[in-house]
């Protein structure tokens, strides 16, 4: 009898306490969606988890390559795309998209050759482009020497890794081989996926870590961050200019300072191959995608309120990560570029 | 004559059995709808797979199927390198498990002390479990730099002789073929063998006592009578796990390499249909996805035509035997 009597109201407290937890916790906390690029996926998780502790909503990001970031922003599947590659004019006014640059980043060279320490190796463009198109087979070729008279390297065949899935890393580097390489250029050209003359691909940028780390005497390329997180061996490169310079947010920042954003329509502009003096050659924005009008324009507000505050509040976080913040001016060329394109 | 347990009334019995009949007859009839709903099931997924491929099925055709050049930039596509790895890492599997899984059955049927059976059979079965994404990750992670090690070994020894050195030639990667095959026959093992072993189990005691009793060895009672008797239902279970060989994606990914280049070597890097398709399908567009999809309608072809050979195979078994 009395049990009985219990039980009904420590329910009755039990449901009232759970109702009131999920009314007490913030009254319209929204999650949104966005997927693609694995290059930004380290910067935008760092940035979403700051975010939902200051405002409780939630952004969802799934880095499945910039290819398939666009092919979901385009089905409308989510509330953002993000893509290492730009969309072209046409294609963004076909489906009413508009993009602007959330990060800048380095891809670098990451190898694992026994007794050469991270950045002791230094390559060049050209040489690189020929490993990729199995034109040189061994650590020891001339080539390679000629660049790095002081290091001993083995005479050991290289192993080239390179992605597996559609990836706007792919699409960087393959622009830079394209600039530098007429050889490559022509044979294979450049794209979020193209015809690997030789290597093992891997599934994404931690794929692609995964063999190097896996792999001795292998090569890849992969986004700064990964480099360093995985403590691969990364590469120095010469640049346009003739320098042998570090991947370093100084280098990156070389790279984007040369860059002329104010005359790109939709900040369509690659990086790749910068002319200065200090400037990282491997140099890449990553952009941000999404619906001029959108379906649910809530959540998009909220995409719009995250990015702001990336752009903010989220400077030392990038860094920390080894990506390059926005330069404030180009901020600025983008919250310019939301007010005129984008229908609130 | 006693009205406390009386005969059911003539026509109590025929409105029964009318109405018995009629349930009989729906529930046949559900059956049936079952059985057709699955093979719906399947010829929806084989059109449908067809009509997705058709702009590279119908306008490339043989092209298509004899082409090893895979170029998404130029938007030329060739299914051998796939279709050559799906073949290549499942039949090394299936060569791998199935002496394996043989051996098993045998064990846990005739050789093994009756209380080793039941957890012997277990530990087989907790391997099915196991999800595929985690043989990958052991693959990649603990197997592949094992293989790394013995490649040398076997590249040295296997790749000196004339003509089957040309398998083992190239580098001691650790990913390649041999290594996905050597990972998917871990994976199929346990089906052949738990079908194996269920159908050994159901040979008649009496004929299997009797070849004993004749002085029959252990062996000659297994591959004289066992095997025999319960053929059909093994190339069955063979059949199952080659199956799941052909079709399994996350553990082939992982350790293959994903290289669309044709070499004639186990060691060197590969393709598969299912990994081609889980890596790529994501951003494919246009003569891209087509070419994917395309891909997934092969795979029912090799499907089917394995199949076909399987029943082929029986059906000539069946012939020598008599029946």
């Amino acid at each position: 009898m009395l049990t009985s009597f219990k039980f009904p109201s420590r329910l009755g407290v039990l449901a009232f306490a759970i109702a009131a937890s999920v009314l007490g916790t913030t009254a319209q906390a929204t999650d949104i969606t966005g997927a693609g690029s694995s290059f930004v996926y380290p910067v935008i998780s760092k940035w979403s988890a700051s975010y939902a502790e200051k405002t409780g909503n939630h952004i969802n990001y799934q880095s499945i390559g910039s290819g398939g970031g666009i092919a979901q922003i385009k089905a409308g599947t989510v509330d953002f795309g993000a893509s290492d590659m730009p969309l072209k004019a046409d294609d963004l006014a076909k489906f009413g998209l508009g993009q602007f640059p959330d990060v800048i980043g380095g891809i670098v060279p990451a190898f694992n050759v026994s007794g050469v320490a991270p950045g002791a190796l230094v390559l060049d463009g050209a040489t690189l482009a020929d490993i990729y198109l199995g034109k040189i087979t061994s650590w020891n070729d001339p080539a390679i020497t000629k660049l790095n008279p002081s290091l001993h390297l083995p005479s050991a065949k290289i192993f080239v890794v390179h992605r597996s899935d559609g990836s706007g890393t792919s699409f960087n580097f393959t622009d830079y081989l394209s600039k530098v390489s007429a050889d490559w250029k022509s044979k294979v050209g450049e794209g979020t996926a193209v015809q690997w003359p030789t290597g093992i691909g891997g599934k994404g940028n931690e794929g692609v870590s995964a063999y190097i780390k896996q792999i001795p005497n292998s090569i890849g390329y992969v986004e700064y961050a990964y480099a360093v997180q995985n403590h691969l061996g990364y590469a120095k490169m010469k640049n346009a200019a003739g320098n042998v310079v570090e991947p370093t947010i100084a280098s990156f920042q070389a790279a984007a300072n040369t860059a002329d954003w104010k005359s790109a329509k939709d900040f369509n502009l690659l990086m790749t191959n910068a002319p200065g003096n200090d400037a990282w050659p491997i140099t890449a924005t990553s952009w941000v995608i999404m619906y001029k009008s959108p379906k649910n324009p809530a959540n998009s507000k909220v995409a719009f309120d995250f990015f702001k505050y990336a752009y903010e509040h989220g400077q030392d976080a990038a860094r920390a990560l080894d990506y390059v913040p926005l330069p404030d001016s180009l901020v600025q060329q983008i919250e310019g570029y939301w007010a005129t394109e984008y229908k609130k | 004559m006693s009205a406390i347990s009386a005969e059911p009334l003539p026509r109590d019995t025929e409105q029964r059995s009318r109405t018995d009949a009629r349930h009989d007859l729906l529930f046949r009839f559900l059956l049936r709808l079952c059985a057709l709903l699955v093979l719906a099931a399947l010829l929806g997924a084989a059109l449908s797979t067809l009509w997705g491929g058709r702009d590279v099925l119908f306008h490339d055709g043989l092209h298509f199927l004899f082409s090893s050049e895979w170029n998404p930039v130029e938007n030329q596509f060739g299914a051998l390198a796939p279709i050559v790895g799906t073949l290549v890492t499942s039949l090394i599997a299936l060569v791998l498990a199935v002496p394996v899984s043989f051996g098993i059955a045998l064990f846990l049927t005739e050789i093994a002390p009756r209380w080793m059976r039941g957890p012997v059979a277990a530990a087989i079965e907790l391997l099915a479990a196991i999800p595929s994404i985690i043989y990958g990750m052991w693959g990649l992670f603990v197997f592949v730099p094992f293989m790394a090690r013995i490649e040398p070994m076997l590249s040295d020894t296997l790749g000196n002789i004339p003509i089957i050195g040309a398998l083992f030639q190239g580098p001691p990667l650790g990913l390649g073929l041999l290594t996905a095959g050597i990972v998917l026959a871990v994976m199929i093992l346990p089906f052949i063998s738990s079908v194996m072993r269920e159908v050994f189990q159901t040979v008649p005691a009496r004929l299997k006592e009797s070849s004993y009793a004749l002085g029959s060895t252990t062996w000659e009672v297994v591959w004289d009578i066992v095997l025999p008797y319960t053929r059909s239902a093994v190339i069955g279970g063979i059949f199952l796990g080659l199956g799941r060989a052909l079709g399994e994606t996350m553990a082939v990914t992982f350790v293959l390499g994903n290289s669309y280049n044709l070499t004639s070597s186990l060691l060197m890097p590969g393709t598969s249909i299912s990994s081609s398709i889980a890596n790529e399908f994501n951003e494919a567009v246009g003569l891209h996805r087509s070419a994917l999809i395309a891909l997934g309608f092969l795979l029912f072809v090799v499907t089917f035509i394995v199949l076909l050979i399987a029943r082929f195979m029986l059906r000539q078994l069946a012939r020598k035997e008599g029946r």
